[in-house]
């Protein structure tokens, strides 16, 4: 067996702002004393004019940006999501969101991938918190491949986008030749009949797995991968829910306000069915390694199945 | 310009504020005043601008950080061609294009959507750096309230500029003494002023912001200053100009009914005739 490749979306991160950079001369990015973890080092390296650090001050930074892009520059923020969407929240809907400008904000450490550095640093209520802003973009991309086309796709379009990255390496899933990132349109990864599991981020991997011992059980679950939750490709969502009738959302995030948040909103107001929310029950996280952390919370392929048979009995 | 054509007309300015709030029959009068002198300063004189063009790409840029004045940067705009000044009474009302806080797609000649304190300063330094990336020599004003700069972000931004050295930013701190609460040194002190920007790597210049030889000149040695961004700290007087909202911090966000708005223009009219004799 070919030994699976695992690659942190962070790394993703900045390797896709260094290979656009060339490409996009008024591409810029910033950091807040942490572009050795966000790997916008890579760039920094690259284009050492065009990385700007602004030491310890995300709300700065976020303002920065504003103005950086009111004058033709494409800014990348980086910082661990706690800060750039928690901290940073009110710069980035006033700043940012109200003026509908062009800044991208690229959030790594994001969840409770995080391990060690525990709860004040694990992350789980950004999207909620970004898919509030008018006209903002939240992608959550699930590896590396749909990483690095989100960075692009984010360069390439004109407006506010949230992207959400990972500190841990995870497998990448979506080295297929016609793999195609479009904004905005969820991915059909398994047809299926019995339940849809719509995940986003690190959790389709985990989907995929659940699904694969579902199958061993003679149910067939349909697996969706949600990489932009805002704006929410609700067809995808909606003819999948028409199909199964019955519903699970899959995210290392909150269940208040993220995905399943965003799939509920659709599903109740079009096609109401059974749905299971699956991430962080309105808890914080803690210390721990990832993978241990992921288990814990029953984030791992092994802990969606067992839930995913609970909510089907 | 001259020092008596800006005077009469940071008193249209002046005039232009006190109909647009009452106008609004709500809004921050108090703050827009002591400011009038500057906003006039700015537009008739010290910035590259065009009122025809806008989104000139090498214009100067200005950002209200203490966004709650709009009523002054509307009314400068208003009054230097941006947009009919029959207009100003319209501020806050359901669909008009003069939002009570800066909207910068909303409003001609707005370069910055601010009116949450301590953000605007921020996307100033921005705008500067963006001109030192680019070799551009468009400069870059911002105004902020001196209750504002009791916010944290303002110092994340100032220690910023300093360290990149934007000699193509000025910083302006509209030191009126009175916020909401009352006196600045009596809610939480943010003096001395002009020794903080100085420990920032800012070159400071203290003047009477209600004075256009005092602004003149500060300007001037603000452009003539390198290596360095400057800080203007401008005492003024908080409602300038109108008899009653002078020095009061009950004017701050309050709007004159209409027995005060005649009051406050009767005043201002005094002044116009005053300044109208001496030409």
């Amino acid at each position: 067996m070919a030994d699976v490749v695992k690659i942190a979306t962070r790394e993703s991160y900045g390797n896709a702002l260094a290979e656009c950079g060339a490409e996009f001369p008024n591409l810029v990015v910033l950091d807040a004393d942490l572009a050795g973890a966000t790997k916008t080092g890579v760039f920094k390296k690259a284009f050492p004019d065009r990385h700007i650090d602004c030491g310890i001050a995300e709300c700065n930074m976020t303002g920065i940006a504003a103005g950086l892009s009111t004058c033709g520059k494409i800014p990348f923020i980086s910082s661990f999501a706690m800060f750039a969407a928690g901290r940073n929240y009110e710069q980035v809907r006033n700043s940012i969101g109200y003026p509908h400008l062009n800044v991208k904000i690229g959030a790594t450490h994001a969840g409770i991938t995080v391990g060690e550095d525990g709860a004040t640093h694990q992350c789980n209520e950004d999207i909620a918190l970004m898919r509030t802003i008018p006209g903002m973009t939240v992608i959550v991309p699930s590896d590396d491949v749909e990483a690095k086309a989100a960075v692009r796709a984010a360069i390439e379009y004109v407006g506010p986008v949230y992207i959400r990255f990972g500190r841990a390496a995870v497998p990448v899933i979506n080295d297929q030749p016609d793999y195609k990132f479009e904004i905005g349109k969820g991915v059909l990864l398994k047809e299926g009949t019995d339940v849809t599991i719509v995940a986003t981020g690190i959790c389709v991997d985990s989907a995929l797995k659940a699904a694969e011992m579902l199958a061993a059980d003679g149910i067939s679950a349909e697996v969706i991968n949600i990489h932009t939750i805002k704006p929410l490709d609700e067809e995808i969502v909606l003819n999948s829910a028409k199909k199964t009738g019955k519903v699970v959302t899959v995210e290392e995030h909150s269940v208040i306000g993220g995905l399943g948040s965003a799939v509920c909103d659709v599903l109740a107001a079009k096609n109401p069915v059974p749905v299971k929310k699956l991430g962080m029950q309105d808890i914080y996280g803690e210390s721990g390694p990832a993978a241990a952390l992921v288990e814990k919370y029953k984030l791992d392929g092994k802990g969606v199945y067992a839930d995913i048979k609970d909510f089907l009995k | 310009m001259e020092n008596l054509e800006l005077q009469k007309m940071a008193n249209e300015v002046r005039k232009g504020i006190v109909t647009a709030v009452h106008g609004a029959k709500a809004g921050h009068p108090g703050g827009s005043l002591s400011a009038a002198d500057i906003f006039t300063y700015l537009y008739f004189d010290e910035m590259n601008i065009d009122p025809k063009n806008p989104k000139m790409e090498n214009r100067d840029r200005f950002v209200l950080s203490k966004g709650h004045t709009a009523p002054g940067l509307y009314s400068a705009l208003a009054n230097r061609g941006y947009f009919p000044v029959e207009d100003l009474p319209t501020l806050r009302h359901l669909g008009s294009y003069l939002q009570g806080h800066p909207c910068m797609q909303e409003t001609p000649g707005v370069d910055m959507s601010s009116g949450s304190l301590g953000q605007g300063i921020s996307a100033a330094v921005g705008m500067a750096l963006a001109a030192k990336l680019d070799n551009k020599d468009f400069r870059v004003y911002t105004l902020l309230g001196d209750g504002e700069i009791q916010e944290g972000q303002v110092w994340e931004a100032a220690m910023f500029a300093g360290h990149r050295a934007l000699d193509n930013l000025v910083v302006i701190v509209d030191n009126n003494g009175l916020q909401i609460d009352g006196k600045i040194e009596d809610v939480c002190s943010p003096y001395p002023i002009d020794k903080k920007f100085e420990a920032f790597n800012f070159h400071v210049i203290n003047i009477n912001g209600n004075d256009f030889d005092e602004i003149r000149a500060a300007f001037k040695e603000a452009k003539e200053t390198k290596g360095q961004p400057t800080a203007i700290i401008a005492k003024t007087v908080k409602g300038k100009g109108v008899s009653f909202m002078e020095g009061s911090a009950g004017w701050h966000g309050k709007a004159p009914n209409d027995e005060e708005y005649a009051i406050a223009m009767a005043d201002l009219d005094k002044i116009a005739e005053e300044l109208g004799g001496a030409n």
